[in-house]
């Protein structure tokens, strides 16, 4: 019975227990401080940079699965050949495949960048997890400036995308390294704005603190900063309604067209990766994080409920990737410039009017549920707005064209 | 606090580490057998003609400068949503014009035609 409970107590918060229990040994070998600490951090880092690795490999095959049953063709397990119960192979064959293909060097590419870049790609998606809080007392790292360092780390994706279609030598992967500066630059900023918010309301830049203030998630106090915030970060991934730098139909592959083989493989790998990155990133600030019921009594519960919310957004993505068309580019480009930037603008003036009005207000200060209500009450006033503004727009522009019909159709008679 | 930062400084060596190994293995295993059909450009089956290097579409380098307006604004809004729970009303409507200003600076390029593509 005494050892069930010491059993159950070590499983309770697992990881951290097992770290403890290396350093111990560690310890115990005759290893002085400074060096027990430094391998400690080396397995971590070790630890966080193979998670996403292991995640992409299951998200590949989930990815395929889920678009062979939404798109009514075959998945891994019916490709003819076996792959392992429900094809759950097919990833690890696809990697040795990339493994002993030939790496085919098209001519006239500028060497340097060209190599570089699908080194680059993988080693900025890896290097956002660094700050990812995956329980209470499990993260990396957690630095005081958190999101601000996962903000610069994935908009590094915009100068490897420019390397490597620049450096190709083709003129496909060149328009899509042009399309990937104006998509990526230009979503970025909604991005920057409905993360602002969350500063703002969170008041902290640190991971672990944003979590901890979410007592009551952030999705539901401000649904439409979460709104800008995934619109604009699925465009940051490429996926699918924003597929415009890869666009298969068109530019082929767009900027990663000439690479093959492994090199190939690392972009495969950098796209899945900054997706789950991404979807993580929307479980912390949105969802709440590892936040949920019985995190106390065992912090491993924490880490299970951190990756069940990204799974579910993980889930959302492949939903939307698989079923939505792709949009034009001047249609992507108005999307951000005319409807998102401004929304996000107007988002961030309004709810930080309001919620320092609240305090203000209110001087014995408002407990967490009255001022989430009246966040929410804001949102709903802010999502009213902007659908009253849209429908009159499209209102104008219907009699617009109806006039220019009838204008035509006049014109048509008379000649006649 | 650089304590901190040595993690970070690990794992970025790690990240690095991670496709080198796996470009390198597979460096290791693949075939070389290049031939120069093998390395022509793939242009959809056409000869790629005349040079990749050219002269490119303006309008790339309009939406770029629209977006250096906002990325200088948010280096400028970070400081300030950092320590907007100890902002007296006051400051948070002056961050609140300063905002609307940007705004006028995306309304401009709207009117000009900056925010279409042609």
């Amino acid at each position: 019975m005494e050892s069930l409970s010491r059993f159950l107590a070590f499983l309770a918060d697992a990881i951290v227990n097992i770290g403890d229990w290396i350093r111990g040994l560690l310890l115990g070998a005759g290893l002085v401080d400074p060096w027990v600490s430094l391998i400690m951090k080396a397995i971590g880092a070790l630890v966080v940079a193979f998670f996403p690795l292991m995640v992409v490999v299951f998200l590949i095959w989930a990815y395929r699965k889920v678009a062979a049953r939404m798109q009514g063709r075959l998945g891994p397990n019916s490709s003819g050949t076996w792959a392992g119960p429900y094809g759950i192979l097919q990833t690890f064959a696809d990697a040795i495949k990339m493994l002993t293909k030939e790496d085919i060097r098209p001519q006239g590419i500028d060497l340097i960048p060209y190599n570089l870049a699908p080194i680059l790609v993988v080693f900025a998606s890896i290097a956002t997890w660094a700050v990812m809080p995956f329980g209470p007392r499990l993260i990396g790292s957690d630095l005081n400036i958190g999101i601000f360092y996962i903000l610069a780390f994935s908009s590094a994706a915009l100068v490897v995308f420019l390397m490597a279609g620049w450096s190709s030598n083709n003129k496909y992967a060149t328009v899509g390294a042009f399309r990937s500066v104006a998509q990526l630059i230009g979503y970025e900023i909604p991005q920057l704005l409905a993360v602002l918010t969350v500063v703002m309301v969170t008041g902290s830049l640190r991971m672990q603190e944003i979590v901890g203030q979410q007592e009551i998630p952030l999705l539901f106090q401000l649904p439409v900063t979460a709104f800008i915030f995934f619109l604009a970060s699925m465009a940051e991934v490429n996926a699918r309604p924003f597929e415009l730098l890869e666009a298969e139909s068109e530019l082929v592959c767009g900027y990663f067209i000439e690479y093959s083989g492994m090199k190939f493989g690392m972009f495969y790998l950098g796209e899945f990766m900054n997706s789950t990155a991404v979807a993580a990133l929307f479980a912390t600030l949105f969802l709440g994080g590892w936040r949920g019921p019985w995190v106390e009594q065992a912090p491993i519960l924490g880490t299970v409920w951190f990756l069940l919310k990204m799974g579910l957004m993980l889930l959302l993505w492949m939903f939307i990737q698989i079923t939505f068309p792709r949009l034009r580019i001047d249609q992507m480009l108005a999307f951000n410039w005319k409807f998102l930037v401004p929304l996000a603008l107007a988002n961030l003036c309004v709810i930080g009017l309001v919620n320092k009005g609240i305090t203000e207000w209110f001087p014995g200060g408002v407990s967490t549920w009255t001022r989430a209500g009246i966040l929410l009450m804001t949102n709903v006033g802010i999502f009213l707005a902007t659908w009253g503004i849209l429908a009159a727009l499209e209102r104008r522009e219907q009699r617009r064209r109806e006039t220019w019909r009838a204008a035509q159709v006049g014109e048509v008679e008379v000649s006649a | 606090m650089l304590e901190q930062f040595i993690f970070v400084g690990v794992l970025l060596v790690v990240a690095l580490f991670l496709p080198v190994v796996l470009i390198g293995l597979a460096w290791l295993l693949r075939p070389k057998r290049p031939n120069p059909r093998k390395s022509e450009i793939y242009e959809c089956g056409l000869q790629p003609h005349g040079e990749n290097w050219v002269q490119f579409k303006a309008q790339y380098y309009i939406f770029a400068l629209v977006f250096l307006i906002f990325d200088v604004e948010a280096v400028f809004l970070f400081p300030w949503a950092l320590v907007y729970n100890w902002l007296p009303l006051y400051a948070v409507l002056e961050g609140v014009l300063f905002i609307a200003l940007l705004a006028a600076a995306l309304v401009y390029a709207w009117q000009k035609g900056a925010l279409e593509w042609m």
